[in-house]
Parts: structure tokens; sequence; C-alpha cells
């Protein structure tokens, strides 16, 4: 008879545990910025961030040795190879480092949503410091979400077409699609069985840097509407770029071209097909001047703009730019402290040259881009220039922002393998998907 | 007079309440591990199930969650995904087991080689040997390939072709067979030999023997490993998610998308789907809703598995 109570008995305290063990959602007072600058009592504070190859870490345990010089008192503790799941659990579990660092922006809009990271307007205030006259525009978008600035921009990315030289037969890199399709024919070279030795380039959006986000940018592809909708299916300019491309992939013969991709080496790692000679023109990132420095030292190649397309020669010199993100979580036990490594690694000038000089990202001050501290060479010159140019864009930060991407990627998949022939209904599908999983998250 | 029976109920209703008591601190590990690890984790996923919860804020939304998922092109997906493996690779993985094991027993000499070949593979670590067979059938460096090239028969691209990804993971399934044919091994060695004898005497051929004597004697080994497989199905996560991250070439890198399923979501099943959703994408009341369907469905096999093994053991008594 007694037996049936013990379910709810168990039911009731079930429900008590479960009102207890839902995340908190409690602010913490207001910063007291400039506190650990007189108070300065010897602190301890953590620092994660994702570096972990030995010449990134190199360079970060300088810049950071330049940081304990500044404030002697603080002692920076750092966890390398973190990737943003285990900041977010760490928030969630109570136990957070002081600061974190991310290598992606796709995950600011829900850092500032949600609380993850602490609102850096109110330290950027008491700090003195205008946010418009230090960072780049395009910066804006991707560090702050519906009015928060959860994070600061530590270094940024800019993408552009990388050439080699020899494979390029004399040829000038290409400025428009069309001219990047003649010559990526030309340049490509078959065996006897009809099998790729070289690809001229490779137009799949499967090949390393040749996701949407980069390769839209060609064309001025707009993502999303204002009120964070999905605007692939209504902009032209998206079906514009996947028709360019699966034009280029049936020149080349789908199941050739993949099995091609197939056989390439780690995008990171030596066997990188640029390095080999394997393809004469690829998109990437400002980074790969310092990896071809380091192991391929002996590959005469240039860089330049991405290609536009043939209606936008004006839009030439554009690229897309993104960077890393570094904030202070929630819950993080020496705040003032963190402030202090956050302001330095963010907006020290020399603090951004000596990193970028080492690891050849973009600095993302305006006045470290300008200091001439800054190694330049005509390579590196390029990305610089792509960062500065006014048509380049990010990705604006959205909630969704990965389901985003992968929603329009699998899209392209199936479009360029040809298992799907209606581009039309395609990008519309991918329009629904977008929009009906932004109710789901954000009541849109 | 009226005294004796109160005072004797009033005995009698302390001894129940102390033999309750003791009862109950004799049931309390189980029943505080019952409510830590299962009560309050499904209440919590029926809680989470309406609200919108991103793993630090709760928002009350009603049916959306719900409504979503009936909706959402990607979880049906995952469930015909889900369903064909239970449907083919379960079926195939049984039948396999059970061949190689038949064979083995059979053997007059080396059954410990091949019993060792056969078993050794269920001893590799998942994610090494999903990692080994997409290289060894990668269509572009894959010795598979460059073996079928060399002789002038052309290979699909296994995990690139969402017609084929399903047959390389079944593929990956039957190399992996060893755990059921150590199980099928020992219930057909059980099988008594003087059944068979007779069997041979009153003139049954092989199939006769197979079907009438050896198949009902292992059958509640048979109904095991199938129940077993289909709830291991129905979990199915590891491999789908390994062969498509390195089918599809893509890097945990900033800028670099992955896709899960790949190819086209042939390979995304309901528990991967579930996890992306959660984990990933932080939609964990979204996650709940699909962890309740998955919790129903396994619920169900599971009660099948539990009638069946009832009626084997009410036909043996």
């Amino acid at each position: 008879m007694r037996r049936p109570l013990v379910i709810p008995a168990a039911a009731a305290a079930g429900l008590a545990l479960l009102t207890a063990c839902t995340a908190g959602t409690e602010s913490s007072g207001p910063p007291k910025v400039g506190a650990s600058a007189t108070d300065q009592t010897p602190v301890t504070i953590e620092f994660w961030h994702g570096f972990s190859a030995d010449s990134e870490l190199k360079a970060f345990e300088d810049t950071l040795a330049g940081f304990n010089q500044k404030f002697p008192w603080i002692t920076v503790k750092a966890t390398k190879a973190i990737q943003d799941d285990q900041i977010i659990q760490s928030v969630r579990g109570g136990n957070p480092p002081d600061v974190a660092l991310s290598f992606t922006t796709d995950s600011v809009a829900e850092f500032c949503k949600a609380g993850i990271f602490q609102d850096l307007n109110p330290y950027l205030t008491a700090s003195k410091i205008d946010g418009p006259a230090l960072f780049p525009k395009v910066i804006d978008e991707y560090t702050q979400y519906d009015g928060k600035r959860c994070v600061l921009p530590m270094l940024a990315d800019a993408y552009g077409l990388y050439y080699n030289k020899k494979l390029m037969q004399g040829n000038e890199p290409p400025k428009t699609l069309s001219e990047l399709a003649d010559l990526a024919k030309k340049l490509t070279v078959k065996n006897a069985k009809g099998d790729l030795e070289v690809a001229g380039f490779m137009p799949i959006s499967q090949m390393y840097e040749n996701s949407p986000i980069h390769t839209g940018v060609m064309v001025g592809a707009k993502w999303t509407n204002p009120d964070g909708t999905s605007a692939i299916g209504s902009d032209p300019q998206w079906k514009k770029l996947m028709t360019w491309q699966k034009d280029l992939t049936d020149w080349f013969g789908y199941d050739k071209i993949e099995k091609f991709r197939k056989s390439f080496g780690d995008e990171w790692s030596a066997d990188n097909p640029f390095h080999k000679g394997k393809v004469a023109m690829a998109i990437d990132g400002e980074w790969r001047v310092a990896m071809l420095a380091d192991s391929a030292p002996d590959l005469d190649y240039g860089t330049a703009p991405f290609p536009v397309a043939d209606d936008q020669p004006e839009r030439y010199g554009a690229g897309f730019i993104t960077g890393t993100v570094i904030g202070i979580p929630k819950g993080a036990k020496h705040a003032e402290a963190a402030w202090e490594l956050v302001k330095y690694l963010t907006t020290d000038t020399d603090a951004l040259v000596t990193l970028s000089n080492a690891i050849r990202n973009v600095p993302s001050t305006l006045p470290a881009l300008q200091s001439p501290n800054l190694k330049k060479d005509e390579h590196f010159q390029t990305f610089l220039d792509v960062f500065a140019n006014p048509n380049s864009t990010t990705l604006p930060a959205h909630l969704n922002s990965v389901f985003n991407q992968q929603a329009l990627q699998e899209a392209q998949i199936k479009w360029e393998s040809g298992r799907a022939d209606d581009l039309d209904a395609l990008l519309a599908d991918v329009d629904k998907r977008i929009n009906d999983k932004l109710k789901l998250t954000a009541g849109g | 007079m009226a005294a004796v029976p109160l005072a004797g109920r009033g005995r009698g209703a302390g001894r129940g309440r102390r033999d309750n008591l003791r009862a109950l601190i004799w049931l309390s590990p189980w029943i505080i591990g019952f409510a830590v690890f299962f009560l309050y984790p499904l209440l919590a996923t029926v809680y989470f199930s309406f609200q919108r919860y991103d793993m630090f804020t709760l928002e009350p939304v009603g049916l959306l969650n719900y409504r979503y998922f009936l909706e959402d092109p990607a979880a049906w997906r995952s469930i015909k995904n889900t369903l064909w493996l239970v449907v083919v690779m379960v079926p195939l993985r049984v039948l396999f087991g059970l061949g190689v094991a038949q064979l083995i027993t059979r053997l007059k000499a080396g059954v410990g080689l091949f019993r060792t070949i056969f078993y050794l593979p269920s001893l590799v670590p998942v994610v090494a040997g999903t990692l080994g067979f997409v290289y060894l059938l990668n269509p572009g460096t894959g010795p598979v390939q460059a073996i079928l090239s060399a002789v002038g028969i052309g290979s699909p691209d296994w995990f690139g072709d969402p017609a084929w990804s399903k047959w390389g993971l079944t593929m990956l399934a039957l190399w992996s067979v060893g755990d059921l044919m150590v199980i099928f091994m020992a219930a057909l060695l059980d099988v008594p030999k003087q059944l068979y004898e007779a069997a041979a005497i009153d003139g049954a051929g092989a199939w006769q023997r197979f079907y009438r004597i050896t198949l009902p004697v292992i059958r509640p080994v048979l109904m095991f490993a199938a129940v077993t497989g289909v709830i291991q199905a129905l979990q199915y996560f590891t491999q789908a998610m390994i062969a498509a991250r390195v089918a599809s070439g893509s890097t945990d890198s900033a800028g670099s998308v992955f896709t899960p399923g790949y190819p086209d979501q042939s390979t995304l099943t309901f528990p991967e789907w579930l996890y992306h959703q959660g984990f990933r994408d932080f939609a964990m009341g979204y996650a709940c809703v699909m962890a309740l369907v998955l919790f129903v469905v396994s619920m169900m096999f599971t009660l099948v598995l539990l009638r069946q093994f009832r009626g084997f053991a009410e036909e043996e008594a």
C-alpha cells in the first residue's frame, strides 16, 4: 500500500533537484576596472586558449612574458588546446577560467545571448577605450551580438588566393570567376587514364577552405536578412556562385575530382597539395604564408585577392575576414586581473605585433596594422590589403551560425555532385531549414 | 475487553511499520540509485522538452520542440537511416556471425587459428577500426582501390557516395563480428550430438538437420543476438560519426564546416543527430524530445526481448 508513495516522493525530489541543477542566470556586479592597477596583491589567473602548435605556443609564451613584465603581480597559468565546448562546460560547472580564447567566431552569438562570457562594454568604457576608433569596422560584426560585446578580437584572419608561379606558366592571377575557370582548365594536367595529376583550381565546396563562408565573398552573397532569417534562397548571388562551381566541377568530372581530393594529405600538414604542387591556385588564409615558409621554403608562389563575379569588378580586392576572440567567462574568479590580460592581448600594439610577426596572423587593431615594427612582405601584404578593403566581409554573429553553414554546405555538396538538379528548390529548402531552426532557438 | 484488540492492533501496526521501515532501508540503495540515475534524468528530460534550453537559460515554449521534431527533415532522415541499420545491418551481422561460427565448429584442423582471425577485429577499438576501414576503402589512396584498379575493376566511393555509405558501415560491422561468433560457437557446441546422429539415421539432409535441430536449440541465443543487435543499432554513433568526418575531409577547425551524416546525411543516425542538437547546436530542449523518442522505441524493443525470454523459459519449463 505504501509502495506508490515512493514514486511521487522521488519525483518531488527529482523536481527539486531539477530546479537546483538548472544553470543560474544571475549576473555579477559592475566591474571594478583599474583595481588591479592600484591593488598589486599577487594573483594567479587561469587562461585557456586553443593554440597547440610548437611555433604558436612559443610566440604566445613570449607575448605572455611581455604581459608579466608589465603586470608582475599577475601570474598567468595558461592551458593550451582548449575547444569551445570545454569553455562552455566549465562555465556551466561553475569553475571557469578567468580568461578564455576561441579560434572561431561561430559561437559569439551564443556566448553573448546565454551570458557565457561577460559583456565587455562596461570594461571598455571604464578603461576609456574607444572600440570603433581602435578596431576595424568589420570586427564589430563578429565580436558582439544584440548590443553585447562579450569578446574582443585578438588577431584576425583574411582570406585570398594563393598561386604557384611555376604551375601558372606565366599567367597572371585571375581577377574574375570567368578568368579563374579558364585558367583552371588550362593549367589542369591529366594522365593517360584521365585521372588528375595537377588541378588548376579545385572548385568543389568540400575542398579545404572552399566552404561557402569564404567563397560567398567572391560574388558578394548575403547570408541573412536583418531579422536573422535566411537570405540564401532570395539572393541571386548564391545561385550564380553555385552554377559557376557546378559548371567547372562538371568539366573535371565529379568522380575524378573527388578521387583527386581524397588523395590529398592533411590540410595543416606539409602534405597540403598546394605545398606539393598538385594544385596551381587555392583559396586560403594568411596563415599559409608562415606554413609555406616553414615546410615548403623553396616553393615559388604568389598571393592575390579572390577573383570576383564578372559583373562586380569594383569589388576586386575584397576577401573574407574572421579572427580569434577572447573574453572573460561568467563566474571568473579574478575578473579585474583577467581584464588586464584581455586588454593587453587585444589592444597593446607591441603585443599584437609580436604575435603577428611570429604566427603571421593579421593584427586586429588599427595602430598595430600601422606599426613600423610589423613585418611585411609581398605575400603577407596582400592579406593586410584585403583586411583593409571596405568590401571585405565577415559572417555576422548569428545564434545558429554553424547550423546555417552546414545547411548551405549540404546543399552545395548535393548540387555539385549532381545528386540534386533543381537549384531553386534546393536553396528554398535551405531557407526553410534555417528559418525553422531560428524559430526553435530564438523564437524568431 | 475492548482494550485488548486495540492494544493488539497497535502492536501489530507498530511491528508492520517497523517491518516496512526495515524493508525501505534495505531497499534504499536501489531507491536512491533509481531516483538519481533514472527517475531524475527522465523527469528532467521531460521537463526540458517543453523548454527552450541552451544549457544556461530556460524559456517555456510549450510544444514547439515537439512540432519541430515532426517537421525536421534531418531527424526523419536519421530515423530512416537507423531503421536501415536495424533491418539490413543487424540481420546480416547475425547471419554472418552464425555462418562463420558454423564453419569454424565444423573445421577438422586450424580451429584455433581461424577463431583467432575472426575474433581479433572485435578487439580493435572502434575509432581505430573505422579509421582503418575508411583508409582502406579511400578511392584516392586506398589499397583496396589500388588492387581492384590493377585487375581492371572499379570500386565505388564507399564512404563518399550516399548509395554506398551505409553498406560501407555494414562491411565494418561484419568485419568485427567476432563477439557474436563466439556466442554462436558456444551455442552450436551445446547442441546434443545424438540428435544429429538420430536425424542422420532417419535420412535428414544438412538443411533439415539445421532447420529442425540446430535452429530450435540455439533460438534463445539467436533472439538474444537479434535484440541486442537492434538496441546497439538504435544507439549507433561512433562509427557513423568517424567515417563521415574522415570521408568528408573536414577538420575540426575554424572555418571548416562538418556536415554530420556525410554524404547527404546518408550516415546520419538518430543518436548522432540527438548529440548534435544538444551539444553542438545547444538546442537542448529539442534534444530532450529526441531522447524521449529514443527511450520509448528502446523500451519497446526491451519489452519484446523480455517477452521472448519469458516465452523460452515457459517452453523449457
